[in-house]
């Protein structure tokens, strides 16, 4: 077998056996060798003792997309193994390494016909001083995928420095150890080389990247109530808002996160908080008074299966409906969804730019997937969205909170504005802010709120619309680089297809989404909910040229690459 | 008694809106809402750095009726959000306005935290043992046997005590005083604003219309026979025994405030990239 464009690899292990740090290691000596990579863990919800997988995807080209299979599985042990058993794929082309004392392999290893043979991690680590079976594991990945031991070395020792040297020393013997034993062991697939002269290179997951965009879209303030997998953005914020001079407050339960960061930003101050599906439901009755008393937030939601608590560490983009239709009254707000590791960054910059400038709360729907996946990537480019308000200044005379501004925004006096005094509501307000129940007043601040959403040119970044063909794939979230993929693939076939994925789910762009899908007479709706939830969305705001169908899949295993080429090719 | 300069810039009348409340004739809150103007003044704020905060009811719509900025937020999280305006703005004045059902029900959790929390803020519950604005349900405090529409016979449970809850959750200043006092509220508003960390004022507010009986609180109050203690063991056998019309400052602890620094730094944002550079 010749150089791939790709090679997929998983490494599975019952909890605490280090599977996790093994993918973490390999893809980061990957990365720093020029390749592009996307790792994935997937595991129970036993903090210590159940199990866990490391999935790996390693590529010549940017990659995001899971693998449809794998070409090598390493089992440091078997235990729990069977739970993975319909997420990691293996075929007949497929090496599969276990531990002679790790238990039996799971049946779908035995049933696919993958060549399956056995090295003794355990023991072998044994014979190293403090050496651990996963470093064997590591070693043995190694020399299968063609790296030298001395590429792992710089990983370890960059994330084992503040354990010693002792503990550098044991991972680096039993690499060793295992990059020996895997000699024998035939593995005729490899990577083909790096394409040389990359651009600055990052590796980071969904999350972080997150992160990051919020605060270079100029978030100085977020508000934090643990969930998974929504965690690690509250987490990497913590210590980078004390940096930047901004802070983050542990919220006691959701409904004070989201009313901690409506506080914020009354105050004047871009605010932030990030959850998941059961915190959003929590913040849907202030993201209304957000939206009533024109106070920007972004509330990021890392979605995971639902619905209640779901299966949390598992990905699916069923909150759509919520995020679009959750909040009670008529109360127009910003939905945005990124669309791959990468675009958190810029997604979450653009909502905090479009939720200031427009002081209107906005909803990014990320999932779980693509926020726990760490990816290398080129460094995202640097954008101009900083989030500016129209603030109001100098006020001379009777101030109008909520006058009808010709684009709807209103100067927004911020505290200790003398002459700005007035109380942002919940109640039906009049211009001026203060309460009414008059007919004309609550339909001029329905208008308003809505006509700023409306009239506001979004621009390009509205979507992806990318290649030509009468057939389109009609995706969002983190689907938007598996669909990319499998287009890919189809037009390897001959099969031409259009790409086309909203960022922008609220408000909705009727002439944007009519021109990108001109001339389009299939349209394949893909979206991994149950309940067909983009379709219907997109029935209720749009025009659907031709035929369409849909390929939908609730979580928890993603989509693949695969199925919707096969389904493009499937449909003659 | 409060040692505030009063050669005054401020009259409390530049506290006040001109927006008509909705209280019926005879309710407490506007005897509240007079000692809030009045204890502005006696501090001399620049009403634009003070900003009254509010959830539902009939006590949150104070904010609206002052001259100072307002958040009239939703039902029970006046807390949370005055919290998150105050570690950004440090420099705002900020007092918080409940009721006996926003604060002790629905915004229950979130009083439990903010004592805990101790941010520099003041909170304020009008307290009638009854929701007014949906006409006469009972609330947290509501006395057992007290008959509603909700509760034929009364609600036989015994009322929650706000200020043994603020005590044991860790609240820096613990008063309780009477609408009708108009002078001593004032005094004591002073005085919570002033002292550092989370300050608790419940305020007996009698409701006229659905609880005509608390016309009689007037008789019933009566100032605290000793001062203000900083011992909490003291302050919660005080507070556990009174009579519940024991008023003036109950509780004066020295726990420092939570304030995170939230100054302004010039560092280049591509500092925090490193964490992600190959």
């Amino acid at each position: 077998m010749g150089a791939s464009p790709s090679i997929s690899i998983a490494i599975v292990g019952s909890g605490g056996t280090g599977a996790l740090t093994t993918g973490n290691f390999l893809l980061e000596a990957a990365s720093a060798a020029g390749w592009h990579g996307l790792f994935i863990r997937t595991m129970g919800p036993q903090i210590r003792g159940g199990e866990a997988a490391a999935l790996l995807r390693l590529a010549v080209e940017p990659v995001e997309s899971p693998p449809d299979q794998f070409d090598l599985l390493i089992g440091i042990d078997w235990l729990n193994a069977h739970r993975f058993g319909a997420e990691i794929k293996v075929g007949p082309q497929s090496l599969v390494i276990g531990d002679p004392r790790g238990g039996d392999a799971p049946p779908i290893v035995e049933k696919c016909g993958a060549r399956v043979v056995e090295v003794p991690m355990k023991n072998l680590a044994k014979a190293v001083p403090d050496g651990r079976p996963n470093m064997v594991a590591l070693g043995l990945a190694a020399r299968l995928l063609g790296f030298t031991a001395e590429q792992l070395f710089v990983p370890v020792e960059k994330r084992l420095a503040d354990k010693g040297p002792a503990a550098i020393e044991a991972s680096r013997a039993a690499i060793l150890v295992g990059f020996e034993a895997a000699a024998g062991l035939k593995f005729d697939k490899h990577l083909a080389p790096p394409k040389p002269g990359n651009a600055k290179r990052w590796l980071l997951s969904g999350n972080e990247a997150t992160a990051l965009g919020a605060i270079r879209g100029g978030i100085r303030f977020a508000a934090a109530y643990p969930i998974t997998p929504a965690t690690e953005i509250l987490e990497w914020l913590a210590p980078s808002l004390t940096k930047v001079g901004g802070t983050l407050l542990q919220a006691e339960d959701e409904l004070a996160a989201i009313n901690m960061i409506i506080g914020a930003s009354y105050g004047g101050t871009p605010s932030l908080t990030a959850t998941s599906g059961p915190g959003l439901s929590l913040m849907i009755e202030a993201l209304g008074l957000a939206t009533s008393a024109e106070v920007p937030v972004v509330v990021v939601d890392v979605m995971r299966g639902g619905p209640s608590t779901g299966i949390p560490t598992k990905s699916e983009q069923g909150d759509l409906n919520i995020a679009v239709y959750g909040l009670h009254g008529d109360a127009p707000h910003l939905v945005l969804a990124p669309q791959s590791v990468g675009d958190c960054l810029f997604t979450t910059q653009w909502a905090t730019y479009l939720a200031e400038a427009l002081q209107a709360p906005a909803i990014v729907l990320s999932d779980q997937y693509m926020g726990q996946a760490r990816a290398a990537i080129e460094r995202p480019a640097d954008v101009a969205f900083i989030g500016t308000r129209t603030a109001a200044a100098d006020i001379a005379g009777p101030y109008n909170r909520y006058a009808l501004a010709a684009n709807g925004v209103s100067p927004m006096a911020i505290p200790g504005t003398r002459g700005g005094q007035y109380t942002a509501d919940g109640l039906t307000h009049a211009e001026n802010a203060n309460p009414t129940s008059g007919a004309a007043d609550h339909r001029a601040q329905l208008d308003k709120r809505r006509d700023k959403l409306d009239g506001f040119n979004f621009g390009d970044h509205w979507a992806t619309v990318e290649g030509k063909g009468d057939l389109v794939v009609l995706t969002w979230g983190s689907l938007t680089s598996t669909a990319r993929e499998a287009i890919s693939r189809a037009a390897d076939d001959g099969i031409k297809a259009r790409l086309v994925a909203p960022r922008l789910l609220l408000p909705v762009q009727p002439d944007r989404l009519a021109a990108a899908l001109k001339g389009a007479k299939r349209i394949l709706v893909v979206e991994q909910t149950h309940g067909v939830q983009f379709h219907r969305y997109l029935r209720a705001h749009y025009d659907l040229p031709g035929q369409v169908r849909v390929f939908n899949r609730p979580g928890p295993l993603p989509i693949t690459a695969g199925e919707i080429h096969s389904a493009i090719t499937e449909w003659r | 008694m409060s040692t505030v300069d009063t050669r005054l810039a401020y009259k409390p009348a530049d506290y006040k809106s001109d927006v008509k409340p909705i209280w019926c004739p005879g309710c407490g809150d506007y005897h509240v809402l007079m000692s809030f103007t009045r204890a502005f003044a006696q501090l001399g704020l620049p009403p634009e750095n003070i900003v009254v905060v509010s959830g539902i009811g009939c006590s949150s719509r104070i904010p609206a009726y002052t001259n100072c900025y307002g958040f009239h937020g939703v039902h029970g999280r006046s807390l949370a959000l005055a919290a998150g305006l105050k570690v950004t703005r440090p420099d705002l004045t900020v007092v918080v306005a409940s009721g006996d059902g926003d604060g002790y029900s629905i915004g229950g959790n979130h009083f439990l935290h903010a004592c805990r929390r101790n941010i520099d803020m003041t909170y304020v519950v009008m307290d009638n043992h009854i929701y007014g604005m949906t006409k006469g349900q009972p609330s947290p405090t509501t006395e057992p046997e007290f008959d509603t529409a909700l509760s034929p016979g009364g609600t036989r449970l015994r009322p929650f005590h706000p200020l043994v809850v603020a005590l044991a959750s860790g609240a820096n200043f613990i008063a309780r005083c009477f609408s009708g006092d108009v002078n001593e509220t004032a005094a004591v508003l002073v005085e919570a604003i002033q002292h550092p960390g989370f300050s608790f004022i419940e305020i007996l507010s009698p409701c006229v219309t659905f609880r005509p009986d608390e016309k009689a609180w007037k008789d019933l109050v009566h100032a605290a026979p000793v001062g203000a203690t900083n011992d909490p063991g003291k302050a919660a056998r005080r507070i556990m025994t009174d009579d519940g019309f024991n008023t003036g400052i109950l509780y004066r602890g020295n726990r420092a405030p939570y304030q995170p620094a939230v100054e302004a730094t010039n560092i280049d944002l591509s500092e925090l990239e490193k964490d992600f550079e190959l």
